[in-house]
């Protein structure tokens, strides 16, 4: 008997645990709202979700979403059209006059004004909102005051100076150089206006962003879904086609996949990397794949003198012709890159500054060559190299290897080429932005704004912010100095492109491919496309 | 009693800071999580700065603990990096992964040791060459490949269920990751059950109670299966941590945000307040287990007391 009650006892107070943890989970997830409602799989944001704060694809998805800026870039062209921006006039490429149009309005009911884009932006670039996005706001006067370059300075000034309200719908903006195409860079997610209640409750604010995009969001429960509904007083000429989207958070891709293929879900963005060889048939013409604006590259530590001396230009180059592109692509991602031919990106389209063929044999696979020129300068630094990235995501690793097997047989040793994994994306990026590579490193750029100088300026010019492999050209500098300075935007793309040459000449990084974007839907919706940037356009989507 | 469970609580503080200090100190040694924040681009370094400083991780790595230790007592677990409290992750993902673990641990109890008795008691015959196959052959797919493939086939071709766990995940929902969590446990406990009752069947006080005439029923559950139990609870506390810790794999199959996934994250952005956060909980999940594991023998063995 007393044994009975003591077992009775330790179960009673496991089930009491049990019940207490159970209750505080069955608060219930966000459901759909009508039922030509879009599902659509999501992934988790870096960042609270905050214009100037967002700098990844699935926070950057939401932006699209419930914000637009002066500028929208053209889903199908990536041509920067106006959106709010009535008229963005300017006499010297430095001093620009901006008039918005009337009657745009959050979706809280207050108007979009001048105001809300200079908060928005002053916010922005201030350093101690601490936000990730602020060097967008670097070229704008008085930005080096409320965002100081040393660590632990305190800002000067609250605003920038460069920004001045003229009447409720004008504002005028001085930029400290000239810049043609800065317009165009207004189409990012950065630039967004933002309502009064952002600064006046920001954690209300960021609990259920309100914007003044094609959708608003009605209900948002972190890291699991969003459903977001049509804004209905939306001012804009892309009104949503559908009732609304219902995000939802998958943690793999594999299972967000698989839930498509059960019909429990309606669009998936970024098909698996070991679905892509099943996609054609699970999905037929549901199977999108499609040029996105991102170029895969690999960097050499020019920082490094084994490989700045005048003869590694053709070690350089003989390394990019001893990878084979076309096998890699083909083989391992399943057709969903392009062997890149160039430093920029198939989206920006000829008329942007897209050169097919720019690179020529340099670009193109030949062992024999490629051995030549490296045996000729005098081979590899050291006798070998190494290829580093973080392993972590994507097929780093299988195409790692693949190009080290590629470079070993074309020099025809086993040893010349060995791949050297790094755990975690973070730590990876402080090893490249501590400069301390010795050998070739994985670099890759998704662009911020569909534009040639977005593909070369932070990358190649001297000290910019992504200029990884500490590459520095005279010439290269001064063609980009003009072309930012030129009177209208077709000088300025030619002279980006002269640029671009130099960089073939130099070769500080050997460029790999062109990344697609993926994306499937079920039979249920239609009209699913990418933009440029590898969202779904989401208010195209119609749902039958 | 009382005592013995006053020491075993006493014991668990000396544990409970070095395995936290431990974990610290690893998460740690991974490097400066700040520059990963920034993407493909050079951190602009004043922002970096006040990140480092937002964060305590300007500080050296001893202050970097006292500091989120003096907090975690004042209930601030500190922050992820999108901003959320980790307490809100920890309310969020623990009983989601304590439902999964519920589920998984009912069926290794039930079907483990129901299997396992029963082979046992019949060695060598049919059902138990048959069941020691089966175990062997779950123990030696992995979980990922059993997880996906069941999904497919229940979620896509049949469509009994549904492929991905809603974010509440109710009981019904975790039924066949529970299944798949436990699968490989369960090949473990009816393993063990299996051996222990094989032992213990000629035992002394099985033969003195088969001689008393009591009936077989009585023999089997009363005497022989009470016995045999011990080892098979000790590895049924270990693995109460395990299921919950552990689940990543299943987790991530069936779309679940439970303890395993968020560690995952914490881990792949180096955040340390997500992950000791979460080993905390979980260090105590095991102290806790294992001290009712402990008592638990008291009751199943009379011979086992604690003064």
């Amino acid at each position: 008997m007393r044994k009975g009650t003591r077992l009775t006892a330790a179960v009673a107070t496991a089930t009491a645990v049990a019940l207490l943890a159970t209750s505080c989970g069955s608060d219930s997830g966000g459901g759909g709202g009508g039922d030509s409602t879009v599902r659509a799989s999501w992934g988790d944001p870096q960042n609270p979700l905050e214009p100037a704060n967002t700098n990844e694809v699935q926070g950057g998805k939401v932006m699209d979403m419930i914000f637009r800026g002066l500028k929208r870039y053209n889903p199908e062209t990536a041509a920067a059209e106006d959106a709010l921006a009535e008229s963005i006039e300017t006499d010297d490429q430095q001093n620009f006059t901006i008039k918005i149009k009337q009657g745009w309005t959050f979706s809280d009911g207050t108007e979009v004004t001048a105001d809300s884009f200079v908060d928005a932006w002053n916010y922005g670039a201030n350093i101690e909102n601490n936000q990730i996005n602020s060097y967008f706001f670097q070229f704008i006067d008085g930005y080096a005051d409320v965002h100081p370059e040393d660590e632990g300075a305190e800002p000067t000034a609250d605003t920038m100076s460069g920004l001045e309200v003229v009447d409720e719908h004008t504002f005028t903006v001085r930029l400290t150089e000239p810049f043609s195409l800065w317009p165009d860079t207004l189409g990012y997610a950065a630039y967004s206006p933002l309502p009064r209640s952002f600064f006046d409750d920001h954690d209300a604010w960021l609990e259920k962003p309100v914007g003044n995009g094609p959708y608003m969001i009605d209900s948002y429960s972190r890291s699991q879904s969003m459903s977001l509904v049509g804004y209905e007083d939306y001012s804009g000429d892309d009104a949503a086609q559908n009732d609304g989207v219902e995000l939802r958070v998958y943690t793999d891709n594999n299972t967000a996949y698989t839930d498509l293929q059960a019909g429990n879900l309606d669009v998936i963005d970024d098909i698996p990397a070991s679905q892509l060889n099943n996609a054609d048939a699970d999905l037929g013409d549901r199977y999108i794949n499609q040029p996105a604006g991102i170029i895969q590259t690999v960097s050499f530590p020019l920082y490094d003198d084994n490989w700045s001396g005048d003869d590694m230009v053709k070690v350089r180059q003989g390394l990019s012709m001893a990878i084979n592109r076309e096998e890699i692509t083909g083989k391992i991602f399943a057709d969903t890159r392009t062997p890149a031919t160039d430093f920029t990106s198939p989206v920006l389209e000829e008329a942007g500054g897209y050169e097919p063929d720019l690179c020529g044999d340099i670009c193109s696979y030949d062992p024999e060559r490629a051995k030549e020129m490296i045996d000729d300068a005098g081979g590899l630094p050291g006798g070998s190299v190494t290829l580093t990235s973080n392993v972590d995501t994507g097929s780093h690793r299988q195409w790692m290897d693949a190009a080290c097997n590629s470079i070993n047989n074309a020099l025809g040793d086993t040893g010349a080429c060995t791949v050297n994994p790094v755990p975690t994306f973070a730590d990876f990026r402080n090893q490249v932005t501590s400069d301390s590579m010795t050998g070739m490193f994985r670099s890759g750029w998704q662009m911020d704004y569909p534009l040639i100088q977005n593909f070369l300026q932070p990358l190649y010019y001297t000290d910019a912010s992504s200029n990884d492999s500490g590459y520095s050209s005279e010439e290269f500098d001064d063609l980009v100095n003009r072309a930012n300075s030129a009177d209208d935007e077709d000088e300025a793309i030619d002279l980006f492109k002269q640029a671009q040459q130099v960089l073939v000449d130099d070769m500080p990084v050997i460029p790999l491919w062109y990344q697609n974007g993926t994306a499937g839907h079920s039979e249920r919706v239609s009209d699913v496309r990418l933009n440029p940037f590898s969202v779904p356009v989401y208010t195209d989507i119609t749902v039958s | 009693m009382g005592r013995y469970v006053i020491r075993r609580l006493l014991q668990m503080i000396p544990v409970f800071i070095g395995a936290t200090f431990l974990i610290f100190l690893m998460v740690y040694a991974l490097g400066d999580p700040v520059t990963g924040l920034f993407g493909d681009r050079a951190p602009d370094a004043a922002t970096a700065a006040r990140l480092r400083a937002e964060f305590n991780l300007d500080k050296p790595v001893w202050q970097q603990y006292l500091l989120y230790m003096g907090n975690i007592f004042t209930g601030d677990f500190g922050t992820a990096f999108n901003g959320r409290p980790v307490t809100e992750l920890l309310a969020q993902a623990i009983p989601i992964s304590f439902r999964l673990m519920l589920v998984a641990i009912v069926f290794e109890i039930v079907l483990g040791i129901v299997l396992g008795v029963v082979t046992g008691l019949r060695r060598g015959k049919a059902a138990d060459t048959s069941v020691l196959m089966a175990t062997l052959v779950v123990i030696a797919i992995p979980t990922f490949v059993l997880g996906t493939t069941l999904q497919f086939f229940l979620g896509v071709k049949l469509g009994w269920i549904n492929p991905a766990v809603s974010p509440a995940a109710p009981f019904d929902e975790l039924l066949v990751p529970g299944i798949i969590l436990a699968l490989v446990s369960l090949a473990y406990v009816t393993r063990l059950t299996r051996t222990s009752i094989v032992e213990n069947a000629r035992a002394d006080y099985v033969r003195t109670a088969v001689a008393k005439g009591l009936p077989r029923r009585r023999v089997t559950t009363r005497h022989l299966l009470r016995n045999s139990l011990i080892p098979v609870v000790t590895y049924l506390g270990a693995d109460i941590g395990t299921l919950m810790a552990g689940a990543i794999v299943t987790e991530r199959i069936f779309n679940i945000q439970g303890v395993g996934y968020q560690l995952y994250e914490g881990i792949l952005r180096q955040n340390s307040p997500t992950v000791v956060g979460f080993v905390v909980v979980l260090v105590l999940i095991f102290l806790v287990a294992n001290l009712l594991v402990d008592l638990l023998y008291a009751v199943l063995d009379p011979r086992i007391r604690y003064a």
